[in-house]
């Protein structure tokens, strides 16, 4: 059994708006081990990036962590006050978001932006910060990185201005990376070139990370394991060859079908019917039941979570087999 | 950016070109100095005699080309009234206003900038909703009311500071300053906060609106993910960031408060260039009205460039486009 070191118990987040309480993390619960790559999956608006806030103890008003606990390295980050919580992101716990250009400042070089980073946790000289930048920017594929030090954010590409956030939130090695979709706003061909290169480094640093994303292909090709989520709550998770092999919840048989590379070419492509509930006003019990074609009156009531060695789902009537499920 | 320079250079050169050619003929369309300048019992032969002098004669175009000539030698004419250069006349009203000015409109900007990053940062605290009720009284709250009641207030009823003039003034460079005096500065007081107001008002709600949108961005959102603290987020990331618009309104604000303090400088009885213009548009004073009006063109066209150079040093960005 290897080390945790991430373990979030029932994470709710729930935001007080005007028209109502958005509950946009629901009991959220994974365990996540030293040097693991966890996938996110979900539609806009299941709650993935709320997910991610929440751990970093950044929810911005008028939203709130209700209840349930975040344990990193054996602290509880949800116990901590505003000012130690500072003092773990960064060093122990990271984020980096989708769109690098809305990132990085651009009114600063990377260099000052490094620096800043840096100094937020640790007194280095201006000598061993800067080798540090350097280093970290050559590690995530920056040529000639010293030089790049003194440039400003728009004098890089897309795919480099993420490289440098990635080296930004790479610099105190900590030991969980939240990586919000960070790809999806790059080339395909640059996209893959980044993920082998997060891969290498999660490796190397032993750093684990959660990737969130929509696309069901990148992330199964980068985790071993993934939770899915939908209106917040995380319907199904598990080591990612098996349950892509044998989805458990429709929802997630819904997702994997509506893959274009699952359909064959000439045929129409296939789609989950309905869209995604609005977080304010959920349909008692199951949030999926309006769109699921196997749904019950049973459904009516809020399907517990049900932990089948490493799987788990929250399904009264699951997709497949049980026998299949463990690998 | 030599390029950027001499092209703005040109365009300051056309701008002041067009000024003067409009405040000349504006100017010209009014009133006749003669009827003031001359006394009415003078003989014709004396009439003459002044408007010959004075090049009241010739035709318009003729008389702009002398200035245009004259102006290039740096010289712009005599007051009809003092008899006297009129460039040394606005440089003897000149050091008043602008040391009343520059007090007003910095202290005005650090203030209001501060008040306004504050109430951007915490917009649902008390202290925040006070701050913009405040503004909202200074922008509506005519100048010249302020004014006078900030003497009665404090001149009259309470005495604590004088209610006009500059005080014991000091010498630096040949010119009369009255802030290096302490009783110089308790005459800039008064005035000094009259003119800050509508400013200060103004910063505060251009710092607060800059700062609620940029909190809300993702630079913010990363520089806290890297553990950055709140007041190093607040100095080097937004201070940066919503500096743009507020160096702007900062330079115009400076350019017109020096050129049009006149409400202010009328109620302190302050010897600025604003009561020299207004005296001299009483009394049709044409070379003091003209030179005025284009030095308060040039004045604009410096500090645009001024502030089109700082904002090339703020953001790269501009740079890039101002060398392409």
């Amino acid at each position: 059994m290897t080390e945790t070191v991430l373990s979030v118990k029932n994470l709710t987040t729930h935001f007080f708006t005007r028209s109502g309480v958005v509950k946009a993390v629901d009991n959220v619960s994974f365990d996540l081990a030293k040097g693991e790559i966890m996938g996110l999956v979900g539609e806009s608006g299941s709650g993935k990036t709320v997910t991610g806030f929440s751990l970093l103890g950044l929810v911005d008003e008028p939203g709130r962590i209700v209840s349930g606990s975040i344990t990193l390295k054996d602290k509880a980050l949800t116990s901590l006050s505003n000012a130690e919580l500072r003092r773990w992101r960064g060093r122990e716990i990271s984020m980096i978001f989708q769109d690098p250009i809305a990132t990085l400042n651009p009114v600063l070089t990377i260099g000052r932006q490094m620096r800043l980073a840096i100094a937020a946790h640790e007194r280095t000289s201006a000598r061993a910060a800067e080798d540090r930048a350097t280093d970290l920017l050559s590690k995530v594929g920056i040529p000639s990185a010293r030089a790049r030090l003194d440039a400003y954010p728009h004098e890089f590409s897309g795919g480099m201005r993420q490289r440098v956030a990635i080296a930004i939130a790479l610099l105190h090695r900590p030991s969980v990376i939240i990586a919000d979709e960070p790809t999806t706003a790059l080339d395909v061909s640059i996209q893959a070139q980044i993920l082998q290169q997060m891969r290498v480094l999660a490796a190397e640093t032993g750093t684990a990370m959660i990737w969130i994303s929509h696309d069901l292909a990148v992330v199964s090709s980068l985790a071993s394991k993934l939770a899915v989520m939908y209106a917040g709550r995380i319907v199904e998770q598990g080591p990612t060859a098996t349950l892509l092999r044998n989805p458990r919840h429709p929802y997630t048989a819904g997702l994997m079908n509506s893959l274009p590379a699952m359909t064959k070419p000439g045929t129409p492509l296939k789609q989950i019917p309905g869209t995604t509930p609005s977080l304010l006003s959920l349909p008692p019990g199951c949030p999926f039941a309006p769109r699921c074609q196997r749904a019950t009156a049973q459904c009516q009531h809020d399907p517990e979570l049900t932990i089948h060695g490493d799987r788990g789902w929250r399904c009264f009537d699951p997709v497949g087999h049980m026998d299949e499920v463990s690998s | 950016m030599l390029g950027f320079i001499i092209q703005r250079f040109l365009q300051a050169i056309g701008v002041m070109a067009v000024m003067s050619l409009i405040v000349f003929c504006g100017v010209y369309a009014i009133g006749n100095p003669i009827d003031i300048v001359i006394p009415p019992e003078a003989t014709q032969d004396l009439r003459d005699e002044v408007i010959r002098r004075l090049g009241l004669d010739r035709p318009l175009y003729e008389q702009y080309f002398i200035f245009l000539v004259n102006l290039l030698k740096g010289d712009l004419g005599r007051s009809f009234v003092y008899n006297i250069p009129v460039l040394e006349l606005i440089g003897g009203r000149l050091p008043a206003t602008l040391e009343l000015v520059l007090i007003s409109v910095v202290s005005a900007s650090v203030i209001g900038v501060s008040l306004g990053i504050y109430a951007g940062y915490r917009p649902e605290s008390w202290t925040a909703k006070t701050i913009m009720a405040a503004s909202v009284l200074g922008f509506s709250v005519p100048s010249f009311w302020v004014g006078l009641i900030l003497i009665l207030t404090f001149a009259v009823n309470l005495g604590w500071l004088p209610a006009g003039g500059r005080g014991a003034t000091i010498d630096i460079w040949g010119v009369a300053w009255s802030f290096p005096t302490l009783d110089g500065l308790s005459h800039i007081i008064l005035p000094a906060i009259n003119l800050a107001l509508f400013k200060l008002a103004m910063m505060i709600r251009l710092a607060r609106a800059g700062t609620r949108e940029i909190m809300l961005t993702d630079t913010i959102k990363f520089a806290r993910a890297a553990g950055l603290s709140e007041i190093t987020i607040l100095r080097q990331h937004l201070l940066k960031l919503i500096s743009i618009p507020i160096i702007t309104v900062f330079g115009l604000e400076l350019g017109s408060t020096l050129a049009f303090a006149v409400v202010t400088e009328t109620i302190f009885s302050w010897p600025g260039v604003g009561k020299l213009i207004i005296d001299s548009i009483a009394v049709l004073d044409r070379p003091v009205m003209v030179a005025y009006l284009i030095l308060v063109a040039f004045l604009f066209v410096t500090i645009n460039f001024v502030i089109d150079l700082i904002f090339a040093l703020i953001d790269p960005r501009v740079r890039r486009g101002a060398a392409s």
